[in-house]
């Protein structure tokens, strides 16, 4: 298939640092990503090294089959939200979306102009007075009114409240359903945004260690809560992410998923089995304990999906 | 929430879409909500739905009609009522089954809970 974004071995190096190690990665169009891992992981970096607003140490990036560099034909189709987005300080949100509509082909503003009453936004008030939700507010209309080829949000949600957050991922949905495009959505409120996805990217220091469709992660591990003893001999050989004890018992995350004669096994032995959400899992996988090297982690994951 | 963790959300939409189809809710040759009412009511991924319909559609439990949408197939009901049959006593039985023993509660005590649950069910709907 083809693809949209195309990275090969990117590394980008800080003075002292190593912000991203050899990354590796294809998108494809017509989808929406989820780009996710904790605080100071990457993703910010290989976003703006995507957008142009960053530049590697070494490696490929391609984005509709060009350099994005100076280069207006790939600039024009990309919109990218960022977490701190500055406007001019005369601004207006009324002019942001101005200047918005008049750079990006796809912009419809009539999205925007019931983004605006949904999230009450005052148009004329200068940018600078807005609050902390207001100004993500004017980010987030932006890039979904821009219905760009490909649309970055970086964690595009500081500030807005539980029900402004639902608002951003219900019209998303719906916008996207009836104007398909490719989205990268980076995010750490991972629950909230794991349905919405349909890929998986994780970073972690700098490197990829999960890059599979959300379906396949999803059952892709489980959960077992039992006699320390029983449970080990339930898991046998397989690979294991997490564990806590408590007095006698264990309660282990490991990857794979369970037949039905594997079920039955666990109840037989007086085994509680529970899902692991992708959170759960993410958070198992990028905490210390997780497998040294990308490697290895991407060998148990795809494992894990099979 | 209406999705569960740890399960694939194609398989749970297929599986909501059947029991509607079993509980009448949907009725055969009536017409199933668009990928896209699904995706905006579950919150999920419109390509997911899609995943889940299609299933379905694979399956001969729905049919596409091109340019209007897509409809239960007539039978389906009876189909899918005879799979949810046989999943039953793995399903339901044997976890009860094994409760039932943990707590001592003899095979013949079961049946009689079983029956006393089936009178309530049917005063109930009196």
């Amino acid at each position: 298939m083809k693809t949209i974004i195309e990275v090969t071995d990117l590394t980008k190096k800080y003075r002292k640092s190593e912000a991203l190690r050899g990354i590796n990665l294809a998108l494809e169009p017509g989808r929406i990503y989820g780009l996710l891992g904790r605080n100071g992981a990457g993703k910010t970096t290989l976003m703006s090294i995507l957008t142009a607003q960053g530049f590697a140490s070494s490696g490929e990036v391609r984005v509709f089959g060009e350099h994005p560099y100076e280069n207006e034909r790939v600039l024009n189709r990309i919109c990218f939200i960022r977490e701190s987005q500055k406007y001019p300080d005369s601004f207006t949100a009324e002019h942001a979306f101005k200047s918005a509509s008049l750079f990006f082909a796809n912009w419809s503003q009539e999205l925007a102009d019931r983004l605006v009453t949904d999230f009450q936004l005052p148009l004329r008030r200068n940018i600078k007075k807005l609050s902390r939700g207001q100004l993500s507010a004017v980010g987030v209309i932006i890039g979904l009114a821009s219905r760009a080829e490909l649309t970055f949000f970086d964690e595009p949600y500081l500030g807005l409240d539980a029900v402004a957050r639902q608002l951003f991922y219900d019209r998303l949905v719906e916008d996207y359903s009836r104007h398909p495009r490719t989205v990268v959505l980076s995010s750490h409120l991972i629950d909230e945004v794991a349905n919405l996805l349909e890929h998986v990217i994780v970073i972690d220091q700098g490197r990829i260690i999960m890059d599979d469709d959300a379906e396949t992660i999803r059952g892709s591990a489980f959960t077992v809560v039992g006699s320390a003893e029983k449970v080990r001999t339930f898991l046998g050989s397989r690979e294991v992410v997490h564990t806590d004890n408590f007095a006698s018992l264990a309660s282990v995350t490991a990857l794979g998923t369970l037949n039905e004669s594997e079920t039955r096994e666990a109840a037989e032995l007086g085994l509680e089995l529970a899902p692991v959400s992708l959170q759960q899992l993410i958070v198992r996988k990028t905490m210390s304990g997780s497998p040294a090297t990308p490697e290895a982690a991407d060998r148990t994951l795809s494992e894990a999906a099979r | 929430m209406l999705i569960e963790d740890g399960r694939p959300i194609f398989q749970q939409i297929a599986e909501r879409i059947e029991s509607d189809i079993i509980d009448g809710t949907l009725a055969e040759e009536s017409q199933v909500p668009s990928t896209n009412e699904f995706a905006a009511f579950y919150r999920i991924n419109p390509a997911t739905a899609a995943k889940g319909v299609n299933r379905l559609v694979d399956d001969g439990i729905l049919y596409k009609q091109r340019g209007i949408g897509m409809f239960v197939s007539t039978g389906a009901r009876t189909v899918l009522i005879q799979r949810r049959r046989e999943q039953f006593f793995d399903q339901y039985v044997q976890p009860l089954a094994r409760e039932a023993r943990k707590l001592g509660i003899e095979p013949d005590e079961l049946a009689d809970m079983i029956r006393q649950g089936e009178h309530a069910l049917q005063a109930g709907a009196q």
